[in-house]
């Protein structure tokens, strides 16, 4: 029987971070260069990591499948970065951050992590300052802060409509200082396709290059994974075409836990879908809603352009259900509001799934142009996908799947259930709960990537014991295994490429394991994916060469995965016989259409253990407690 | 919507490489360039034909991945990237010519897939502040007029896809070199570093092999995030500056340090 222990210091919860860092092991700087982290990933947090613990003197290798580590998809990022510094003298806190962080995540997250977490946001801004991160300014020339959904602060720093980007940037220019000062290197178009245990403890990885094909090993005194999320799964998603789950999947299969997978974000704000030909959704940012007005029309039968409705036949659901937030809902209840109304046959747009996004208003009181400062860059990118122009005509959005709460169960080290090997950023269950507000993952990568990692991977260092070479029979065994997965693939010989099937998957989940699910549809849609599966190792066609470069490959290999991420999340849908959060049963509802929770029965983090192919996974629980914040039932009104 | 594709196809790095001709038909207008090379791929697939390699991730014009050359322009005919160019841009039947970036410095991998890492070296070589990760200065303590900030974000905005190389006649990078010195020697942060950012980050340049700049403009035009040619001006400032720096100076100074 596994125990999770999530390790929390013990003390009040504001000493706890400090109690942690005043008590962990040390590596002398003499002996750092010895020492050899593997980072997977470098989005922001795999970028921030390597460059922290590369600045101390570790030597660090960063693996990415991208041609550049600046390419992670934390570059997409838009709307900005929460920090509880009150620099709008509003009366913000850590404690503030942290029940906020709390309660819109439904009661699901861990509070000790949390509250560390706001705590550790006001360095984050400092950091990135330092780095050059132009965030917005004031007439004065101190930073900018806005406003984001689920809070009534402004405690939101931005740089434009590219948070992402220029965070992105801060920490990959830190990574290629650290390289340029030859102690960190890069591995680009490199993927992770196994970690390697000695004894149960991680001792490395497998990659994969992907220019040549060769499967390379690396060893390391520990092995970070930052291979952010999955939402891909869905296949249509706001993530980056190559996002996947494989590294952490494959880890998940060497027997680290993976916690509350079902617990995905189906963001408010994209760009409708307009085709089957589409390989991708696009969200357009949370900020918008600091000053859109979101709305469909009274009637179903309307036929007018929306500038021609008048407003009394205008339906502004969330400022009419929620006039506390309005439209700055939180990103669950703000999706499920917009599916509902659509279910109403109120949608709009050529497919009635649609909702608008009205800004006729903001621009009227305070110009184009501050609309235009706040927001050009988005409404270019909304204009430039859609053909028009937001300035004119409200914008048109619905809810896609955008981000993963759900991921490799860690401890308060941020630590999976295998020894030497971590999980951060999105690929990690994370401090989000059941649901994640606005502004909070660049926070959480951030936060997670420099401030906490170094020092968690630095203690367990010291007790790691001697390095394991390559040469190890266990580095072969894995080796094989992995290249007998790839010779699989290929052998399949069939003539349906991996985009069919992975797309097949992504229309069972949205359907029955998206924005609503239930008994029902979540045990037919286990039979459903057995079956893609099936069909997949039956009729799979990918470009033969293993040894050079192979899109198809690479891609079948991640869907391969997929498939089997798509059933745990079933499982642990069906498991959590509650709502909450970005997890809604239908079965489990308020008479008034909103989540209802089960807090005596699912105050918990439920850990999956892989058991083989044939087996069904078995689930652990952690007990979540709550001293600190006391269980309320959400209110957004 | 029905069109004729020739296509680059080269297997390797050190390969010949040619054109192939490729139809496609039943395209909708609202589909992307690459979503529409997506289905072409599909069917070769079908076809049990080898499927053409490209780059992209995003697929929303931000991560700078995707690189084609369309139709002689890098990324295509609207000055954005190649993923956010639609096939409502093109006309029904045209035949459209689909080439990789053409640059020594930016070899082609495989088809339309090319190996950019000489930009991360220019970066590695002083695209960055020399600070590492730990307690910082209160960032209200160093005001930066919002002038200044949007300056620097206009140049922080390179998203390194290469296209101002690809644009360029003479292959030359100063466009993306020149927008990140630009960023970061415009803030006070960068300022301890100003002059030897500038001088480093040219040297590596030229030692990777892109040519110099001599006023085309090409890079400009065919930059999605629309970056202006005065960070050339300001990358030739800031170099002639660097320069100068590195001469030896009085012997008093030299002294003195």
């Amino acid at each position: 029987m596994i125990k999770l222990d999530a390790k929390i210091p013990e003390g009040p919860i504001e000493d706890k971070w400090q109690t942690w860092l005043d008590r962990h092991s040390l590596v002398g700087p003499r002996n750092r260069a010895g020492k050899n982290v593997i980072v997977i990933g470098t989005g922001l947090a795999g970028s921030s990591a390597a460059a922290s613990l590369a600045a101390e003197g570790f030597r660090v290798k960063a693996f990415c499948f991208q041609d550049s580590p600046r390419r992670a998809h934390s570059i997409a990022a838009q709307g900005g970065i929460n920090a509880a510094k009150d620099f709008a003298n509003e009366g913000d806190s850590v404690r503030r951050l942290f029940v906020d962080t709390m309660k819109g995540g439904d009661f699901r997250s861990r509070e000790a992590n949390v509250w560390r977490l706001a705590q550790l946001s006001e360095n984050i801004i400092d950091q990135a300052v330092a780095q050059g991160v132009p965030f917005n300014r004031e007439y004065g020339g101190s930073l900018a802060t806005r406003s984001f959904g689920g809070v009534l602060v402004q405690r939101t720093f931005y740089s434009r409509g590219q948070t992402g980007q220029q965070l992105m940037l801060g920490a990959y220019s830190a990574l290629q200082h650290q390289v340029a000062a030859g102690n960190a290197e890069v591995f680009n178009r490199h993927e992770m396709l196994d970690v390697v245990l000695v004894d149960g403890v991680a001792r490395g990885v497998i990659v994969r290059n992907l220019v040549t094909g060769e499967i390379e090993r690396h060893a390391g005194d520990a092995v970070i994974l930052a291979s952010g999320g999955y939402t891909n799964v869905y296949y249509l998603s706001t993530n980056a075409m190559g996002s996947n789950v494989t590294a952490i999947w494959r880890a998940h299969r060497q027997g680290a836990l993976m916690a509350n997978p079902c617990y995905t974000q189906i963001h408010p704000t994209c760009i409708p879908q307009s085709g089957e030909y589409q390989s991708k959704l696009t969200l357009m940012s949370e900020s918008l809603r600091n000053d859109g007005r979101v709305w469909v029309p009274r009637s179903p039968d309307e036929t007018r352009t929306p500038g021609d409705i008048p407003e009394a036949e205008r339906y502004y659901f969330l400022e009419e259900r929620y006039p506390a937030f309005g439209n700055l809902a939180p990103r669950d209840i703000a999706s499920r509001a917009a599916k509902t109304v659509c279910d109403d046959g109120l949608g709009v747009g050529g497919t009635g799934r649609g909702v608008y996004l009205d800004f006729r208003d903001a621009i009227a009181e305070h110009g184009r142009d501050t609309i235009e400062r706040k927001y050009g860059n988005l409404f270019d990118m909304y204009s430039k996908i859609t053909g028009d122009d937001p300035y004119r005509t409200p914008m048109m959005i619905y809810p896609a799947p955008h981000y993963a709460m759900g991921g490799l169960w860690v401890d308060y080290e941020l630590q999976t259930t295998i020894p030497g090997l971590f999980a951060i950023g999105e690929a990690n269950f994370s401090d989000h709960g059941a649901n994640r507000l606005g502004a909070s993952a660049l926070m959480q990568t951030l936060a997670d990537g420099y401030f906490i990692v170094p020092h968690t991977v630095t203690d367990y260092m010291t007790r790691s014991g001697d390095a394991v070479g390559t040469d190890d029979s266990a580095f072969e065994a894995t080796q094989d295994k992995v290249e007998t997965h790839i010779a699989a693939l290929v052998d399949v010989g069939g003539s349906t490429v991996a985009q069919d099937f992975h797309q097949r998957l992504g229309n069972v989940m949205l359907d029955k394991c998206g924005l609503a699910r239930n008994a029902e549809g979540l045990t037919e849609a286990l039979g459903e994916i057995r079956r893609i599966k099936a069909e997949f190792w039956s009729d799979l066609r990918v470009d033969p060469g293993v040894e050079e470069l192979n899109q198809s490959l690479e891609y079948a290999n991640r869907v391969s995965d997929f498939l089997e991420l798509g059933e745990l999340m079933c499982h642990d849908a069906l498991r959590h016989e509650e709502s909450c959060g970005g997890h809604f049963r239908e079965e489990y509802e308020t008479p008034d259409g909103e989540a209802l929770r089960d807090d005596e029965h699912f105050a918990k983090v439920t850990a999956w253990e892989y058991k083989g192919d044939e087996g069904d996974p078995v689930p652990h629980d952690e007990q979540l407690t709550f001293e600190n914040i006391k269980l309320a039932t959400r209110s957004y009104k | 919507m029905n069109f004729k594709l020739v296509i680059w196809r080269q297997h390797g790095p050190d390969e010949e490489g040619s054109f192939e001709t490729h139809e496609v038909a039943g395209i909708d207008p609202d589909a992307s360039f690459l979503e529409m090379l997506d289905q072409l791929n599909a069917r070769l697939g079908r076809e049990k034909r080898p499927s053409i390699a490209f780059d992209s991730d995003c697929r929303e014009g931000i991560c700078g991945a995707c690189s084609l050359v369309i139709d002689g322009t890098p990324h295509g005919p609207q000055q954005v990237t190649s993923c956010q160019t639609y096939m409502r841009d093109f006309v029904d039947g045209a035949t459209i010519k689909v080439e990789p970036y053409r640059s020594n410095v930016l070899p082609v991998i495989r088809d339309l897939v090319v190996d950019r890492s000489a930009l991360d070296r220019v970066i590695e070589a002083g695209g960055f502040i020399s600070t590492t990760t730990g307690p910082q200065p209160n960032p209200n303590a160093m005001p930066i007029a919002p002038k200044v900030q949007e300056q620097a974000m206009d140049a922080a905005v390179c998203i390194g896809c290469g296209a101002c190389v690809a644009a360029c006649p003479n292959g030359s990078a100063v466009l993306f070199t020149g927008a990140k010195v630009t960023h970061l020697n415009l803030l006070p942060q960068g300022q301890p570093e100003r002059e030897d950012r500038a001088f480093n980050m040219v040297n590596q340049m030229d030692e990777e092999g892109f040519g110099g700049c001599t006023n085309f403009g090409e890079c400009s035009r065919a930059c999605p995030q629309e970056i202006s040619l005065d960070v050339i001006g300001m990358l030739n400032r800031e170099y002639r500056k660097g320069a100068a720096a590195q001469r030896p100076k009085h012997r008093s100074e030299m002294i003195a340090q």
